[in-house]
């Protein structure tokens, strides 16, 4: 493509070229309408004029007849910067005014017509004008014709001219500069940004797109997409460290199954060793399934599929029925479980995952725990929470963003039972129902909420 | 029993015909949709055991055919999509029970069981017995032995359920799901611990225990002399 070719292509020369174009209309419009509209004014001008003068000489010709008009006609031609005059027989011979080298077809019709003229000044005759006149036949043949010079509108359209033609000049200039300098502006961001996107396409996805601060439609778009690359990045990270932790906590245990089988091959202690090998290797396996259902689970959540799933139920009886649920087991760890739930408390939300969330958090505030366990459901502002209070050794307060992450356990709860996926699961429920979950001190233990919205449209009681 | 298995993976497919032959039931087996449909609809099965993804037709819509044709057969679907939207879809295909792959055996068999029995008549029944214990549906008590047994609603349902599918093997997943109707893993066992409690009122200080624990399955409530 040639060099002109480019240049036509680029959007800056559009800009410029259109700018110019609207420019350029509009200026022309508006000195057309003025010119029109000034010639217009001084050709009805001329016309009263003309017809002022005509009603004095008609006035004169009653009185007088002809003899009065011809003396009326040379009076007034004789002043200065007068009108044209010219009083004729039938023939044609000039018997008054001040007006040579009339055409005689000029006078061979009443009514206004524009005729080219000489004015004889001093004797002679001078340079050729055009004039706007009105003839009249009067009785007896004679022709009488009045008439007014264009060298006004000449004049004016003159003093017009020349500041068009400059208006011309700076209205292309100023149409050019104004093209560039809108061009650059806009089109310097747009450059901008498309070399931040390159360079975050390549790899780079801590990078983000240039921002002015300006809080315009391109901030405001870089913005949004710098959102999205947040979004992307958290993701991505997510991803990566799920991967991670897939290939620590998935291949521990896949590996343990393996080694189980081939030892029990390699040492084959009679049937009772087989069987405790396959027992160990069943249960090993269940482990792993479990751990791969709250994965695909958390996985879903993430992801928004669950959204399908959404339903309108109160938060207080899936309090109430998790409790019934946990009860038994807390009393039989030697601690008591206890519900504070004062329905309703009309939710819309994923019934069955809130509900795992929940038995979740109660699993772990038993394992976790001593002495008492606290479920409660309670309306705050637009939110209803779901808090399970424990008196266990609780969170340190460094430890509480990390330990919602998948797989994060703590080094003290390594050798405890569980997938360490029971937070990052209710962190996940949350997520999709568009809020969080918040882990505070209880004082002493561990006190988590997860926030639920309110029912649209529930008024309070 | 006669059951019919739509499955395509050979392996799976083979295992299972094997292993159900061994709990004394007999298996045809068919390899696509197309196939078991027509299966399904030319013979007489107690239980239909129907992969959801199949070759030619998939599980839900052989299902869902079948139902369109007026064939009540009791179908259990077997999915790789295990969570709960996934289930209700299944259900509302026309699928009698939904299991999620990897199960174990014992809990396919448990299920196969309790579907074939769910068209037997005494499931409307309005009373249970078990030896001396009764548990009446509509007055919502529980006596063995003619001894008052009072039990917490819960508890009342647990048993309920276990004696409707008296003499069958019940995983603690069916109680789950149909006790307590929950669809996901709750962790630790705690339907253990809700069983020990219910057989602590019905069966301690009575010779003859009826609630046994049936090992690495689940429950199973009979009387000892059967």
């Amino acid at each position: 493509m040639t060099a002109l070719g480019k240049l036509v292509r680029t959007t800056t020369f559009k800009i410029v070229a259109v700018y110019l174009l609207v420019f350029a209309v509009i200026a022309g419009a508006l000195i057309l309408y003025l010119a029109r509209h000034t010639q217009d004014l001084v050709v009805s001008q001329l016309t009263e004029t003309v017809e002022a003068e005509v009603r004095i000489l008609n006035d004169q010709y009653r009185i007088g007849g002809i003899r009065r008009l011809v003396a009326v006609v040379d009076q007034r031609a004789a002043q200065p910067g007068s009108n044209l005059y010219l009083v004729t027989t039938y023939a044609g011979v000039a018997l008054a005014g001040n007006v040579t080298d009339v055409p005689t077809s000029a006078l061979d019709s009443q009514g206004w017509t524009e005729i080219t003229y000489r004015r004889p000044e001093g004797g002679e005759s001078t340079r050729e004008s055009r004039a706007l006149v009105r003839v009249f036949f009067l009785q007896g043949g004679f022709r009488l014709m009045v008439g007014r010079d264009f060298e006004e509108r000449e004049r004016l359209r003159q003093i017009l001219a020349v500041p068009a033609r400059w208006a011309v000049v700076l209205l292309v200039v100023l149409g050019v500069v104004g093209g560039l300098v809108v061009a650059r502006r806009v089109l310097g961001r747009i450059d901008a940004m498309t070399a931040s996107s390159g360079r975050i396409m390549a790899g780079d996805l801590a990078g983000r797109l240039p921002v002015a601060g300006s809080g315009d439609e391109f901030d405001r778009l870089a913005n949004s997409l710098n959102t999205m690359l947040e979004r992307i990045e958290g993701l991505m990270a997510g991803l990566k460290h799920v991967s991670d932790n897939i290939a620590h906590d998935l291949k521990t245990p896949l590996t343990r199954l393996r080694n189980r089988a081939e030892e029990a091959l390699r040492t084959s202690q009679g049937e009772a060793g087989y069987r405790a090998a396959l027992e160990a290797t069943l249960e090993e396996s269940e482990h792993l399934i479990r751990t791969f259902d709250a994965l695909l689970m958390i996985a879903r959540a993430e992801a928004g599929e669950a959204r399908e799933g959404m339903v309108d139920f109160d938060a207080a009886d899936v309090a109430k029925s998790v409790a019934e649920l946990y009860e038994p087991l807390a009393e039989e760890s030697g601690m008591t479980l206890g519900v504070e739930a004062d329905g309703p408390l009309p939710v819309r939300g994923h019934r069955e995952l809130v509900s795992q969330a929940l038995a979740n958090l109660v699993d772990n505030a038993i394992k976790h725990g001593a002495g008492e366990v606290r479920i409660s459901a309670r309306r705050e502002g637009d939110q209803v929470l779901l808090t399970v209070a424990d008196r266990g050794p609780g969170i340190p307060e460094k430890d509480r963003a990390r330990v919602l992450e998948r797989f994060v356990r703590l080094e003290a709860s390594r050798s405890r039972p569980g997938s360490g996926l029971g937070l990052s699961l209710a962190a996940a429920v949350a997520r999709l129902h568009g809020t969080e979950i918040k882990l505070a001190d209880n004082n002493p233990g561990l006190r988590v909420s997860l926030a639920l919205p309110l029912r649209p449209g529930y008024d309070k009681a | 029993m006669r059951l019919l298995v739509v499955e395509d993976d050979r392996d799976a497919a083979d295992y299972l015909k094997k292993a159900l032959r061994e709990s004394g039931h007999v298996a045809e087996v068919a390899r696509d949709g197309e196939e078991g449909l027509a299966l399904a609809l030319d013979d007489e099965f107690d239980v239909l055991i129907v992969d959801r993804m199949l070759p030619k037709r998939d599980g839900l819509s052989v299902v869902s055919e079948l139902r369109a044709r007026g064939r009540s057969t009791p179908v259990l679907i077997l999915s790789a999509l295990g969570q709960v939207d996934d289930r209700v879809t299944g259900l509302r295909a026309g699928g009698d029970d939904y299991l999620a792959k990897p199960y174990s055996f014992s809990e396919l068999l448990a299920r196969i069981e309790a579907l074939a029995r769910r068209v037997a008549p005494q499931a409307s029944d309005t009373t249970y017995k078990v030896g001396d214990l009764e548990l009446d549906r509509l007055a919502h008590s529980v006596t063995r032995g003619g001894q008052d047994i009072p039990l917490q609603p819960r508890e009342f349902r647990l048993l309920e359920y276990l004696m409707r599918h008296a003499g069958q093997v019940v995983t603690r997943t069916m109680l789950l799901e149909n006790v307590w109707d929950y669809h996901f893993d709750p962790q630790t066992n705690v339907i253990d611990v809700h069983v020990s409690r219910l057989r602590s009122k019905i069966d301690k200080g009575f010779d003859k225990p009826l609630l046994h624990t049936v090992r690495g399955a689940g429950y199973m409530i009979r009387d000892g002399a059967r």
